[in-house]
């Protein structure tokens, strides 16, 4: 057998990884605690269309949203460790959810979101801001930094949600958890998943940006346009998701991470990848956290936390063993 | 920038200021810093005791004073392993609970519920599952951090990041195990299980407190050693030093007291780091007979002061660990800057 | 005297330092030169148990270095390596203090406070002792862990590329210095260095190595000698005599 080339790789990855997503948003639809099969079919249509395909839709397109994000983000920063969980978007998003909910009770969920988007912006711009102050821009270093300002972010969000009573909302916020969502209640991940189709159509923009910002302005883009673009739309993705079914810890950073050392770098041909496997990844960890202790159900993101924080530990691992060779 | 001046012999370029220095003025100061912080601590300590007890002496006293020596024992667990840890891992960045100690901890005690049954747990005295956990944190910390510590091609914020994500891994691992044990009360066991200042848990006080005292006698005796081992590995081997025994040593000390400290109140991530670095720019000596001390000192006073200021002025409490973490990750971020910059 | 006896380190499938067996005479300068990676530093190391040999031994004056209680041989042999990196905040005296540590372990007594200010004086050092270090230049630095080692009082003192960082008015300081420890306190110093013609001033004894074995030993006479130096380096020197000292010159 002949081994595949580079392009046959490039060629066969997008239709494997739909036919991935497929597979499994399928097998996640069966997945309930009442079967299927004991139902009548209008009863069965309407369980459908009420609870299994809206918790499938909000899978995929929190995943898919998600990975894009993640993806946009350690391109602009160029760095393979920056994305919405460690440069404290994630974060800064469940500190404006906060006070969205302290401040406007019974505000819609769209109003909660702007909030939201707001604080994820304006702390993903003070992390910026930090990095800049660092002549070195040390691989490690920058996610570090982002990792403790999250921490930062964090405890601020605990001490008031602590005088609230909303310590346990806001574990929820942080694990995202799909158990509650059925129609009517995840629509507003549309706007994430049309944030991720909109980042395709400024791809190369994207790709010519993250070879640095000479280099950006030599072919003629906008690279601060191009940069705060980037950054709004990863900010909109992750505050939709957290807002919604609450943040997928280290999704972000494991996806694109996995999908660039296969295909490279090429924004366009990645992008639409990456999703797909977020979306895939999703997906299992959801499935695994509803039969693992069927009937009860394991929350998505805590799953997620575990096998991301573990590949990530893995990845800065090799990283430096790589660093000490050369 | 101007040439250098070689007119000026390099061997005896000295300045008048540098001559007048004598060894007596630094002791002073080591010991102003010193009676200094043993009174506001013993202040705050006072403060702690006294505010607003309302006459219910009887009632508040013996509470109160718990509190107290719940609070010194871990404040004197995190300042004295922090203190060690840096010595050894030769920076000031680095901590016990930055690197994960603590959240291992977690790990390990969650683990043994989950492997007992909680029935198996109810069976067996708080004292003995104290014991195990932290045996287990002795052998598995010693272990795991040697093998970490021991690649000295890994750079310093390499080990940082490895280890603030594997402390992600151990406490999102034990929430995991949670979940998986009792889906039903999943709160309530944590709550149960998990300390934090809001629910100090005094129940091991007594045998914590022996185990503090016997670790940081033990860091204490050592102290000569560590002022050697701040000079870095190889000088220490030069000066001889066992360097290997000697970082196994401390590796189970300072496991020890991260078990203290997380079994009375849980994780603490930034306090260690605050006192640490607090302590040697008061003291400015790298003796640590003295820097030892004087972080401990720091640490209950801030401890107990922190939690009467919060219960008796801002009338809520069980929030002293986010403010910790609040100010102790702005001053992280501002040492790693520096740090980065220089 | 100091023994190596067929020590040896390998990284991988690179052997680094291979079955090298030396004696070192109770008295005298001795210095290691060779191209980078001939194994010089690593050599040093490991006579000094500063790092683990695969396989050989080490005795000095009959103590097993690599086996005896590290505090014993820190009375007998001392190291000097050449990055000088520490976070404590400490001044030069309480630098040069530590170099008691193996006699006193942090007790100082008053034979300890005289070496010290010996060595603090010996090495000009006096009117800097309360300085921090962190402050000192780089060749001051460096003196200062000099002092250290010179407090240390060792009859054996090993220094790994001493002269790194120095410019030549340090670096000339810094030799002359060595010299007159061995003529006037009797040690026995072993340095790797770099420059040929620092090693030929001052030593009685080069030893030249190349892919870490030990290719040339004797005299400045016989070693800085152009057939010999082509043999260490792979390039052609040439060697001229000037007032009493063998110089190598190697810029064209």
């Amino acid at each position: 057998m002949r081994r595949p080339t580079p392009d046959t790789v490039a060629a066969v990855a997008p239709w494997a990884a739909v036919a991935l997503v497929v597979v499994l948003g399928a097998v996640s639809m069966a997945i309930g605690v009442i079967d299927l099969g004991a139902l009548d079919g209008p009863e069965a249509r309407e369980l459908i269309l009420t609870s299994r395909l809206p918790r499938t839709a909000a899978l995929i397109l929190a995943g898919a949203s998600m990975a894009v994000a993640g993806l946009i983000m350690q391109h602009l920063a160029q760095n393979r460790f920056v994305a919405p969980t460690t440069a404290g978007t994630v974060d800064a998003a469940a500190v404006g959810l906060l006070v969205a909910t302290l401040l406007f009770t019974g505000a819609a969920v769209i109003t909660k979101v702007a909030i939201a988007l707001v604080f994820a912006l304006a702390g993903t711009a003070l992390f910026v801001l930090l990095t800049q102050r660092i002549q070195f821009k040390d691989m490690i270093l920058v996610p570090l930094l982002g990792l403790v300002l999250a921490g930062v972010y964090r405890a601020g969000a605990e001490f008031f949600a602590f005088r609230a009573g909303l310590t346990q909302a806001l574990d929820t916020w942080f694990n995202a958890d799909f158990s509650g969502i059925i129609e009517g209640r995840y629509e507003t991940l549309w706007l994430a998943g049309l944030a991720a189709a909109g980042a395709y159509l400024f791809a190369n923009r994207f790709t010519a940006a993250g070879m640095g910002e000479a280099f950006a302005t030599n072919i003629g883009v906008n690279y601060r346009l191009v940069m705060s673009g980037g950054l709004g739309i990863a900010a909109l993705a992750t505050a939709v998701v957290v807002v919604t079914v609450g943040a997928i810890p280290f999704l972000g950073l494991i996806v694109p991470n996995i999908v660039t050392l296969v295909l490279g770098d090429n924004l366009r041909r990645v992008l639409p990848v990456t999703a797909l496997v977020g979306a895939s990844l999703v997906l299992v960890c959801d499935i695994v956290g509803r039969v693992l202790i069927f009937p009860y159900e394991i929350s998505m993101g805590l799953i997620v936390g575990v096998v991301g924080s573990a590949v990530f530990l893995a990845m800065v691992m090799r990283k430096g063993n790589r660093y000490a060779t050369t | 920038m101007p040439p250098p001046d070689v007119s000026v012999d390099p061997v005896t370029q000295a300045t008048g200021a540098s001559r007048a220095a004598p060894a007596h003025r630094r002791l002073s100061r080591v010991t102003i810093v010193l009676t200094a912080l043993s009174l506001v601590l013993a202040a705050s300590v006072t403060l702690f005791l006294t505010w607003d007890v309302g006459g219910h002496w009887d009632f508040a006293l013996p509470r109160r004073l718990e509190q107290v020596a719940a609070l010194a024992v871990v404040g004197i667990a995190v300042a004295v392993s922090t203190v060690v840890f840096q010595t050894l891992t030769q920076n000031r960045i680095l901590t016990p609970s930055i690197m994960g100690f603590d959240a291992l901890y977690v790990l390990l005690a969650t683990t043994l519920v989950f492997v007992l049954g909680s029935r198996g747990v109810a069976q067996i005295p708080d004292l003995a599952m104290f014991g195990l956990s932290t045996g287990l944190l002795v052998v598995g910390a010693t272990l795991l951090y040697r093998w970490v510590l021991s690649d000295q091609s890994r750079g310093l914020y390499t080990l940082v990041l490895v280890g603030v994500i594997a402390g992600t891994l151990f406490s999102s691992f034990a929430s995991f195990m949670f979940r998986v044990m009792n889906p039903n009360e999943f709160a309530v066991l944590m709550d149960e299980l998990l300390a934090s200042f809001n629910r100090l848990d005094t129940t091991v006080l007594g045998i914590a407190a022996v185990v503090l005292l016997a670790g940081s006698f033990a860091a204490f005796r050592m102290r000569h050693t560590l002022d050697v081992l701040s000079l870095g590995r190889e000088k220490a081997i030069a000066l001889g030093i066992d360097h290997r025994r000697t970082a196994t040593r401390l590796l189970v000390i300072i496991a020890l007291l991260v078990a203290v400290s997380t079994a009375l109140v849980g994780p603490i991530v930034f306090l260690g780091l605050l006192v640490a670095n607090l302590a040697y720019q008061l003291t400015r000596t790298h003796r640590h007979a003295v820097n030892l001390v004087a972080a401990s000192l720091i640490a209950v006073a801030a401890l107990t002061l922190g939690q009467a200021l919060l219960e008796h002025v801002l009338d809520f409490n069980g929030t002293l660990g986010s403010i910790i973490n609040l100010v102790g990750g702005v001053y992280f971020i501002a040492l790693l800057v520096k740090e980065a910059r220089s | 005297m100091i023994t190596l006896d067929a020590l040896t380190k390998s990284y991988g499938p690179a052997t680094v330092v291979d079955a090298v067996s030396l004696e070192i005479a109770d008295a005298g300068v001795t210095s290691i030169i060779g191209p980078n990676g001939a194994g010089k530093s690593t050599l040093l190391s490991l006579a000094s148990r500063i790092l683990g040999a695969d396989a050989g031994g080490v005795t000095a004056d009959g103590v097993d270095v690599l086996n005896a209680p590290s505090r014993a041989v820190a009375t007998i042999l001392s190291i000097l390596r050449q990055e000088h990196h520490t976070t404590a905040r400490i001044t030069v005296r309480e630098l040069v203090e530590f170099g008691r540590f193996p006699h006193s372990h942090g007790r100082l007594t008053p034979e300890c406070r005289a070496a010290v200010a010996e060595a603090l004086a010996y090495c000009d050092l006096t009117d800097l002792a309360e300085r921090p270090i962190h402050q000192l230049s780089g060749g001051q630095r460096q003196r200062a862990y000099v002092a250290m080692v010179l407090a240390q009082d060792t009859h054996y003192v090993l220094l790994d590329e001493p002269l790194n960082n120095l410019d030549m008015v340090h670096a000339t300081a810094l030799m002359r210095l060595l010299r007159r420890l061995a003529d006037e306190r009797g040690k026995s110093i072993v340095l790797v260095l770099h420059d040929v013609n620092y090693a030929s001033a001052y030593s009685d004894r080069i030893i030249a190595m190349r892919d870490g074995a030990v290719i040339q030993d004797g005299p400045p006479s016989l070693v800085i000698a152009e057939d010999a130096l082509e043999a260490v380096y792979g390039m052609r020197f040439r060697v001229h005599e000037l007032d009493g000292d063998r110089v190598a010159a190697y810029y064209r």
